[in-house]
């Protein structure tokens, strides 16, 4: 592919449980408290 | 959704439904503006010729493209189908609130102008301490409504929580002591303004907490300026003292926490922040660096308008290009907003749910009341209940009584608000490549800018699909010297 660098070929992703675990941090508590980044924060799946 | 844009010498591609991304050169950008015209169909052999004769490839190179298109979407790495998901999978069961923003006191040490807590009393013209009966009390509250979530965090915040500091302590012990017995992980942060950040408090956070927030604007003069102490004396001097010292100390001793963020606010007065964030991870030596778009009411003279954005996004270019030139000189600071993982990173129904306000997140007052976030707290409109309420529904060993669940002590009405309002039901964010990203944005922030819930932030949003611009930038420019 000459024409196209593939930076990231990603999905994503989707809990096996078809539901979210719930135990992800709420992004507020890390650094902005003004402003909202979700994508940022790990996955703290223990499944 | 593709997004397809340039910057800073590249020509990039962002398929917001799987976060894959292509760096394309000129053919391959055009071709796939075609394809997108087309919703995700090979454009016809005609337009591939005329797209190639507009800047005289060959032909037969715009038809091996398409192949190569045509394979990435096969495999859905392109044009992927669209995330469907309905409120229902969010959560494993219903929404538990399992993190908190504790305000330690509503009084504070400095008067920043911009403060959205109206310098530390949230505009009631009352300043007041948490005591540490009712500090415990909003810990047995995060425990209970918490449910079968293990994970559970408590931002100690204010006004200013180190003037309040014999509760500080008091609750992380009780906190420590009280994880064990639930059998939770309580993850403890703190957020400060640094100003009496001496060695003992140093130690103690250091030693407790998962994560601190520590607030300084960056240059002096940036910093003096929109945030004076009381008096409107300069606080740069001491602050900037406190937090090098206490990095100093968290990233010296093996057994302390990591976790940091030295995190400042710009405004439409200092449009040139990267400067600051230069400031703060050079004179500072912050490696984890936050810097936020000031929030505020028309009319105060800082704050950010229309006609600033074109400059702030060049802006976060120079960013961007400062944050690249700390990894290549091997001492790489994280900006919090350009920190992606493009690969793993949240579930989708994290993103779909967004920052948690008043479904998984909440604010406690040092009178107890609980807010659906630290925003929101003094709007009536958006009190959820009290702390103290947890007396009529649990016994004199704290167990809930039989037939109750703390959702009853909780206005479902203002819960509500929250819940109706997630992403998918969202529809002015369908358009927009970034709400994955955001997970819908602020509603703090929709609401004091707007007035309302449900208008969009504009300013804010353009921000943020800048801010993922740049870092999907980042990420390609990272992958090209990997290669």
């Amino acid at each position: 592919m000459k024409h196209i660098q593939i930076v990231r070929e990603a999905k994503i992703k989707y809990p096996c449980s078809g539901k979210a675990c719930g135990e992800c941090q709420t992004s507020c508590q890390s650094a902005c408290k003004t402003s909202c980044t979700v994508a940022n924060q790990p996955c703290e799946s223990e499944s | 959704m593709v997004h397809l844009f340039e910057l800073m010498g590249k020509k990039l591609a962002y398929d917001s439904e799987c976060s894959s991304i292509y760096s394309l050169d000129e053919l391959s950008y055009r071709i796939l503006v075609l394809y997108r015209e087309a919703n995700g169909l090979r454009p016809c052999d005609e337009k591939i010729g005329q797209v190639c004769e507009s800047i005289q490839a060959d032909r037969k190179e715009g038809i091996e493209i398409c192949d190569s298109f045509d394979e990435l979407i096969d495999r859905e790495a392109l044009f992927a189908p669209k995330i469907k998901a309905g409120l229902s999978v969010l959560y494993p069961d219903s929404p538990k609130i399992k993190a908190m923003c504790l305000h330690i006191c509503h009084d504070c040490n400095m008067r920043c102008r911009y403060c959205f807590a109206g310098t530390g009393d949230y505009g009631t013209h009352h300043r007041s301490m948490l005591s540490v009966s009712t500090g415990k009390k909003a810990i047995d509250f995060l425990i209970a409504a918490s449910g079968d979530r293990h994970h559970l965090d408590i931002d100690f915040f204010g006004g200013e929580p180190l003037m309040n500091w014999n509760v500080v302590r008091e609750l992380t012990q009780y906190c420590e002591m009280k994880g064990e017995i639930s059998g939770k992980d309580i993850r403890l942060t703190i957020t400060t303004n640094a100003l009496l950040l001496d060695k003992e408090k140093t130690d103690f956070i250091n030693e407790h907490m998962k994560n601190c927030v520590l607030s300084i604007d960056g240059r002096p003069e940036v910093h003096n300026r929109m945030r004076p102490g009381i008096g409107g004396k300069p606080t740069y001097q001491p602050i900037s003292e406190n937090i090098r010292r206490f990095i100093k100390a968290r990233e010296s001793e093996p057994t302390h926490h990591k976790e940091y963020y030295v995190r400042g606010t710009f405004t439409r007065l200092n449009t040139d922040f990267s400067e600051d964030v230069r400031h703060i991870a050079q004179e500072l030596g912050a490696r984890h660096v936050s810097m936020e778009p000031v929030v505020s009411a028309p009319g105060t003279g800082y704050e950010i308008r229309t006609q600033d954005l074109e400059a702030i996004k060049t802006e976060y270019e120079r960013l961007a290009e400062y944050i690249d030139q700390t990894r290549l000189d091997g001492r790489p600071i994280h900006f919090f907003h350009f920190h992606m993982d493009f690969e793993g990173g949240p579930c989708v129904y994290k993103r779909l749910k967004g920052c948690g306000v008043g479904s998984e997140y909440c604010a406690v007052t040092p009178e107890g009341d609980i807010y659906p976030c630290h925003q929101f707290v003094g709007e009536k409109n958006f009190l959820m209940g009290n702390v103290s309420d947890l007396d009529k529904i649990t016994d004199d060993n704290g167990d809930l009584l039989t037939g109750h669940s703390v959702e009853n002590i909780l206005d479902p009405n203002v819960r509500k608000i929250f819940s109706d309002r997630l992403l998918p039901n969202r529809p002015e964010c369908e358009i927009c490549f970034a709400r994955y990203h955001c997970g819908g944005g602020c509603a703090a922030n929709r609401y004091f800018s707007t007035g309302s819930l449900d208008k969009e932030y504009e300013i804010g949003c353009s921000l943020i699909r800048k801010r993922l611009e740049c870092s999907i930038w980042l990420a390609c420019v990272k992958s090209e010297r990997e290669v």
